[in-house]
């Protein structure tokens, strides 16, 4: 093409690539610079010399919704990264779509809270050192009438008083599940199975009292409080939407309502010993007791209540480990997955 | 009602307090579109070009395919890319899965089928009298193609413009690509997600009332281009 052909006009246009092409560059000359340095609420001194500097060490860790929007990961964040000096990179994902990622080898970390997904998650190879470090309790919030009277009652007997309820017709009763795979509806569904249901063929699309919302915690509970209904929930965030809805909490005991939040180390076989190293140091990072008094503490000032209980140690009656330094880089040849060759 | 009022004044603030991390994924948000568009204008530009001067079989095929594109959900365009980058996928190996670079990847692969399709209906639009017209004045075919990119220009500017506001206001691939990792992937879009979910519904407004602020920039900045 002959440039001297170019009018004004297409000058200007060429110009204008040319202008994009460095924003192009630009970019991905961003992307090389040390990220998690920008947030309004990390203190510049993280930038300081005087601290271990930063060697490009990039850990991603995957997390579920749950826990990362009550904002205890970003307050965490730049301790763990001051400490070791890496970047730690957080995605929050719901607890399903976290496992996937971690299955594919695209995250080095997860903080999930669904025991049964993660013990199949363990079983399969893809993680090891597990450890517990944190639990709260479900709660299941509704209209502060009550239309189902399920005050007071087990979680299973409620699920028991809305299905018959809502099935029956009853105007008025509702309940709205996540609908996402995610640690919350894990939980909903092993407390429809501990009630003596078929999820699947008595529960799911059974009628119109039962609606599935595909999203969030938050805008589950901002569906719930619309419609009239009741769901079920982890404290931390309806704490943090309390004041925007028109629930209150039913029914917040029993064992079933039982919350508890591990860190796995993701284990992939091409993975750097070096990545492994470093996210077991997230793992021992967490259940160290000076960061278990943190977690404890986290929410105290803002809703008047910590929003998680930290194992400190003690956590013989989840059937977890809360205690063992994190120092495998393999996954153990007790894995069913390695010893049934 | 107040949500919104409290949604401008909030916006206001931040733009006046000049608020680091607002600034932050404002400018992160800028970055990774623009590039996005360049790349996209690169690719399809010379593409919507290759199809409107050339005659080949299966072109009207072609071009439905393209136009049928525009409707490409950015989720799927976003699971495309991520199947793509993930360590899993053929293009693991490059660790662009939960990176500004994968995310312009991924909404270039969204605009370029609009960017394309704007370039043909630009170039069509132009009329047929004015190229027999230079042809008859002697001019080559070069020149002649030259000269039809030239009136076509406008519109073309428009495909970009077009393609710009649809890769800065998408959510669905910035999410699943970059995964909203704060100071790192978090762009305008996914934050008033995330803001959302966590009931911050001012804040997010605000945001969104910043998103469409850079969106009026650009197109302005655009236009000044375009009068040159």
């Amino acid at each position: 093409m002959n440039m001297h052909f170019l009018s004004p006009g297409h000058r200007g246009m060429v110009m204008f690539l040319v202008t994009l092409v460095l924003g192009a560059i630009l970019i991905s000359g961003c992307t090389t610079t040390n990220p998690g340095q920008g947030g309004a609420q990390i203190p510049p001194t993280t930038q300081s010399p005087s601290l271990p500097p930063h060697n490009g060490q990039k850990l991603i860790l995957a997390t579920t919704t749950s826990l990362y929007d009550t904002g205890l990961l970003d307050y965490l964040e730049p301790l763990f990264e001051e400490k070791y000096g890496v970047d730690l990179l957080i995605t929050s994902q719901g607890t399903g779509k976290a496992l996937e990622i971690a299955k594919r080898g695209d995250c080095d970390i997860l903080a999930v809270h669904s025991p049964d997904q993660e013990k199949a998650f363990m079983d399969g190879g893809y993680g090891i050192n597990r450890r517990c470090f944190a639990y709260n309790y479900f709660i299941v919030v509704g209209p502060a009438g009550d239309p189902a009277g399920i005050r007071g009652m087990a979680p299973q007997e409620a699920f028991r008083t809305i299905l018959g309820k809502g099935k029956a017709g009853n105007p008025g009763i509702f309940f709205v599940s996540r609908g996402d795979n995610s640690g919350t509806h894990s939980a909903e569904k092993n407390i429809w199975k501990a009630s003596g249901y078929n999820y699947t063929s008595e529960v799911q699309r059974s009628g119109a009292w039962y609606i599935e919302a595909g999203k969030g915690m938050g805008e589950t509970l901002q569906l719930a409080s619309e419609k009239g209904a009741y769901t079920l929930t982890d404290e931390g965030t309806y704490l943090a939407y309390r004041g925007k809805l028109n629930l209150v909490p039913i029914i917040e005991e029993g064992d079933l309502l039982l919350n508890v939040y591990s860190v796995i180390t993701v284990y992939a076989k091409n993975q750097p010993v070096e990545k492994i190293t470093m996210a077991n140091n997230f793992v021992n990072f967490l259940i160290s007791p000076g960061i278990q008094a943190k977690i404890g503490e986290y929410g105290k000032e803002k809703y008047g209540k910590g929003l998680f209980i930290p194992m400190n140690g003690g956590c013989m009656r989840f059937e977890c480990d809360c205690t063992t330094p994190a120092s495998e880089t393999t996954p153990s040849s007790s894995f069913p997955s390695l010893s049934s060759r | 009602m107040n949500e919104i009022i409290d949604g401008f004044v909030q916006a206001f603030q931040l733009i006046i307090s000049l608020d680091p991390e607002v600034i932050e994924i404002t400018a992160r948000s800028l970055l990774i579109s623009l590039a996005a568009t360049a790349v996209a204008s690169l690719v399809a530009i010379p593409l919507g070009g290759l199809i409107h001067f050339r005659e080949f079989g299966g072109k009207r095929g072609l071009i439905t395919i393209i136009q049928t594109l525009y409707a490409l959900p950015t989720v799927v365009a976003g699971l495309f890319v991520f199947l793509l980058l993930s360590r899993a996928g053929p293009l693991g190996f490059l660790g662009l899965l939960f990176t500004p670079t994968g995310m312009v990847i991924g909404q270039a692969v969204l605009i370029i089928p609009v960017l394309a399709g704007m370039t043909l209906v630009a170039l069509s639009g132009v009329k047929k009298t004015i190229s027999d017209e230079i042809v008859a004045l002697g001019a080559t075919q070069t020149q002649a193609i030259l000269t039809i990119i030239k009136e076509a220009r406008f519109a073309i500017i428009g495909g970009i413009i077009l393609g710009f506001g649809r890769a800065i206001s998408e959510v669905g691939a910035a999410m699943i690509i970059g995964g909203n990792i704060r100071g790192y992937t978090r762009v305008l879009t996914t934050a008033i997600a995330l803001e959302t979910s966590m009931g911050n519904i001012a804040l997010s407004i605000a945001l969104g009332i910043i998103l469409l602020g850079i969106a009026m920039v650009v197109t302005v900045a655009l236009f000044l281009v375009q009068e040159r």
